[in-house]
């Protein structure tokens, strides 16, 4: 009932973040020179002066900023996020065909940057400044250096290129029809170099996060203590250790949900994903306001749902949050 | 990049024979493959996909292949009929009438007729279609007096030979049956799933990832199409499609789709072809727009200095390589059709010429060796602008003119230059399509309504061009409008509005293994209807 409330109260305190959000963003395309209709007549290669009027009322752009500001959030209140100038279809369905593939990619990124990263973490923590600690901790200051586009277009090259043994990019095989078990195949194919490319940069973090907590909970006093009454060290690491040092680690999942959607604009560049990421790009250049305010409502929702499970996990990992102690 | 400019245009020749004699053709040895499908590389996405609304290349890239005009260029670059078999003008030059092919079915199993020319001519080339609408400004009718006759009546004379150059871009037809009736024609559902007439059948489209198109078994020329499907994937990274058709995931990169260097590195693989073949109706020139507001420029001395202090040569052998070469004028070389004997003053790399014209223009070196400062806005439509800038600003720098670059996107580019007169230089693309009067002498005509795009925003007027320009758009007599266009070339080069240094032809890289293609001016735009792809 507790983590209900405190749910609760989160999602309230997040309304007038999310409204400022909103109109900051709003604010700031307004000061980017050209409207929709100047991306349209871009596209177009050519138009006169009279479509443009035209164009431009059609989308209600004819009236001030602030009318138009006005008019989305009122249909935002209505839960309309609007018609997109650019894709010709409502928001809710152009973002609800992307939401799937950066859904797929970040889960998929996120759970194999936290996995590894806690095994290499604890690895390099039991053998610090020996060699599997100095290997460990070099690798990952070399994946995090490393810009992600880099890799990943070395990952083409290496592994769809020369190997062949992965697509070079896309969501699936258009060229064949699948269906099942083969289609899931796939796109899991499909989604192995850019899962990489995404997750090792979060691995590089996660792995210094873990190997600097596990250090510290290392040297508390309750590990001394159960090393005093002599368990095992596998058994200390694993429940008491382990336990502890995981809490930053999750911290970090929270927050990196919102930059992860940022870092995927890259990765969903180079690797063609239809994802948000790069629709979000493209709203911007396109000056698709209704879209892009759509993509920031929707991603705030997935921040703030992230962060809702991130409680949820700290009151389970330390059960003095729960308590409100 | 092996291939020069010169062996590409030889081969374009030798195949363009090999079109008019097919026994003795190229590939005769080989007899086309039915099946296979057909990868392209779409860099960027659309509004929409009917050409009938929309003239770019974007658009024909797939809309081409569903819909058909009434005319297309065959490889000669010479009018030919697609939905139309002939045509006749009258001496008056006011009506024209096009006889239309017989037993030609839209995708829906309608049959097509003169009704569907009609209300595509007037309701989509006249009120919405980018250029269409300055091309049939005076269209008053389309007559139908039987299913398979389509009258044009203008209220001043329209150049057949202008009519014809103009449709193969502007001509595409739509089916009236799914247009009328049913509200605002731009947001009409077809527009993002099209029905023609043509060698594919529109399936699906996913935006960001992939448009599909089927063959048409019901499709009206013999034995065609060879190919089972077309793909067109969403890939707006270009160093990602180079990668894509290393990994065999894209036979095709048209309109310069990558970058100039990835172009290179694939010329040199077996597997592809990389050339500017089959885009000889897509020339372009590189263009420096002059804004008159600002009273240094309005000095004919200093535009004259700005282009003879560059180097263009040195520009193009260093950063185009190949395929593109020193431009002479609005109208580009690869125009047989109207390209001048004379194509009067060119401006030659000379610093001292230009230091001493901005001299005698009273623009004398101040305190650093600098005479004024400049803004330049380069579109943002290409790598080559990006690097032109550049190349202009350091040029500039070395007379003492000083050159802030302004970079934006397409959106910023076009408010600033089109609708603000923001700048003082601008530099990009014209493209050039067939005929002067379709899109080119808009950039020169004087009273364009402020914020049309691609039109003379720069401030300058000149009542000699205008007149020119007036006369040869209603020019009945060929010859005559050739040497009206020619005289237009001299003019502009001699006042210059605007300076078109450097001609290009859009680059394509394609598989080796495609066959029948890059066989016409336009042919990535084209209906690729005897494209067929060997094993």
């Amino acid at each position: 009932m507790r983590i209900l409330t405190l749910a609760g109260r989160r999602l309230a305190a997040s309304i007038p973040t999310l409204l400022l959000i909103l109109i900051g963003v709003f604010v700031l395309l307004q000061f980017a020179p050209g409207d929709t209709v100047d991306a349209l007549m871009a596209q177009m290669g050519g138009g006169d002066a009279e479509t443009a009027k035209q164009l431009r009322q059609y989308y209600g752009l004819d009236v001030s900023a602030w009318a138009q500001l006005g008019n989305y959030l009122w249909r935002l209140v209505r839960l309309d996020l609007g018609f997109s100038a650019i894709y010709g279809k409502p928001v809710a369905t152009v973002i609800g065909e992307r939401l799937p593939a950066t859904i797929l990619l970040m889960t998929a990124s996120l759970s194999l940057a936290f996995f590894f990263g806690l095994i290499f973490g604890v690895i390099a923590a039991r053998g610090v400044n020996r060699w599997p600690d100095t290997l460990i901790s070099t690798l990952g200051l070399v994946f995090y250096a490393m810009p992600t586009f880099w890799f990943g277009l070395m990952a083409i090259v290496v592994f769809s290129i020369y190997l062949q043994w992965l697509p070079a990019g896309g969501f699936e095989d258009i060229t064949v029809a699948r269906t099942g078990f083969a289609r899931t195949l796939d796109i899991t194919s499909h989604l192995v170099l850019p899962t990489l490319t995404l997750a090792l940069f979060y691995m590089a973090i996660y792995l210094r996060i873990m190997r600097g907590s596990m250090l510290e909970v290392l040297t508390l006093d309750f590990v001394r203590t159960a090393r005093a009454k002599g368990m095992d060290e596998t058994r200390v690491v694993v429940r008491h250790v382990l336990r502890n040092a995981l809490l930053p680690m999750v911290t970090l999942i929270g927050l990196q949900a919102g930059t992860m959607l940022g870092g995927s604009v890259v990765v969903e560049s180079v690797f063609s994903l239809p994802g948000l990421g790069r629709l979000a790009y493209e709203s911007v250049i396109q000056r698709d306001l209704n879209t892009l305010l759509g993509i920031v409502f929707v991603s705030a929702l997935l921040v703030i749902t992230v962060n809702f499970i991130v409680d949820l996990l700290y009151a389970r990992l330390d059960p003095r949050i729960s308590t409100g102690s | 990049m092996d291939m020069t400019r010169r062996a590409a245009l030889l081969t374009s020749a030798a195949i363009a024979s090999s079109v008019a004699f097919p026994m003795r053709s190229l590939f005769a040895q080989e007899t086309p493959r039915k099946g296979g499908v057909f990868t392209v590389h779409y860099g960027a996405e659309q509004r929409q996909l009917n050409p009938s609304l929309q003239a770019s290349t974007g658009v024909y890239i797939i809309g081409g292949k569903i819909q058909e005009q009434l005319v297309d260029l065959d490889a000669t670059g010479k009018p030919v009929g697609v939905l139309a078999t002939s045509w006749e003008a009258a001496p008056d030059g006011k009506t024209i009438t096009f006889k239309l092919r017989d037993g030609v079915k839209w995708h829906d199993g309608r049959p097509f007729t003169s009704a569907d020319v009609q209300f595509t001519a007037m309701e989509m080339w006249k009120k919405i279609l980018n250029y269409g609408t300055t091309l049939q400004l005076f269209l008053t009718a389309v007559d139908t007096p039987d299913p398979l006759t389509a009258v044009f009546r203008y209220e001043r004379p329209m150049p057949l030979n202008l009519l014809l150059r103009a449709l193969p871009d502007l001509g595409y037809i739509s089916p009236r049956h799914i247009y009328e009736g049913k509200g605002d024609i731009r947001q009409n559902p077809a527009n993002l799933a099209p029905i023609g007439t043509g060698p594919f059948k529109f399936v699906t489209y996913e935006r960001g990832q992939h448009v599909i198109a089927d063959r048409n078994t019901d499709y009206w020329r013999p034995n065609a199409p060879h190919l089972d499907r077309i793909v067109w994937r969403v890939v707006t990274d270009r160093a990602a499609a180079a990668a894509q058709m290393e990994a065999g995931q894209i036979h095709y990169s048209p309109f310069s789709g990558l970058t100039i260097s990835d172009a290179a590195r694939l010329g040199k693989d077996p597997r592809f072809i990389v050339s500017t073949k089959g885009n000889e109706g897509n020339a372009r020139t590189n263009t420096i727009e002059f804004n008159f507001r600002r009273k240094e420029l309005a000095d004919i001395r200093v535009r004259r200095a700005i282009a003879h202090a560059l180097d263009i040569p040195f520009f193009i052998e260093n950063f185009l390589g190949d395929f593109a070469k020193r431009g002479t004028g609005p109208v580009p070389s690869v125009s047989t059709d109207f390209y001048p004997a004379d194509n009067g003053p060119q401006y030659p790399f000379d610093k001292k010429r230009a230091g001493a014209l901005l001299d005698e223009a009273g623009f004398k070196a101040g305190a650093g060796g600098t005479r004024f400062s400049l803004r330049l806005l380069p579109a943002p439509w290409g790598e080559d602008i990006t690097l032109f800038a550049t190349f202009i600003q350091q040029s500039l720098a070395d007379v003492g003119i000083k050159v802030e670059v302004v970079r934006t996107d397409g959106g910023g580019f076009l408010k600033q230059v089109y609708d603000d007169h923001a700048f003082d230089l601008a530099t990009g693309w014209h493209q050039y399509r067939n005929d002067p009067a379709v899109s080119t002498t808009v950039w020169y005509r004087s009273g364009q309504p402020k914020g049309a795009p691609w039109t003379n925003q720069w401030g300058w007027t000149d009542e000699t061009i205008d007149k020119i320009i007036d006369d040869a758009a209603t020019e009945v007599d060929v010859a005559k409008r050739k040497a009206l266009y020619g005289e237009f070339v001299r003019r502009a080069n001699t006042e210059l509005p605007i300076w078109t240094p450097i001609e290009q032809i859009f680059l394509t890289a394609i598989s080796a293994k495609a066959r029948n293609h890059s066989n016409t001016p336009r042919w990535g735009s084209s209906s690729w209807h005897d494209l067929w792809l060997a094993e």
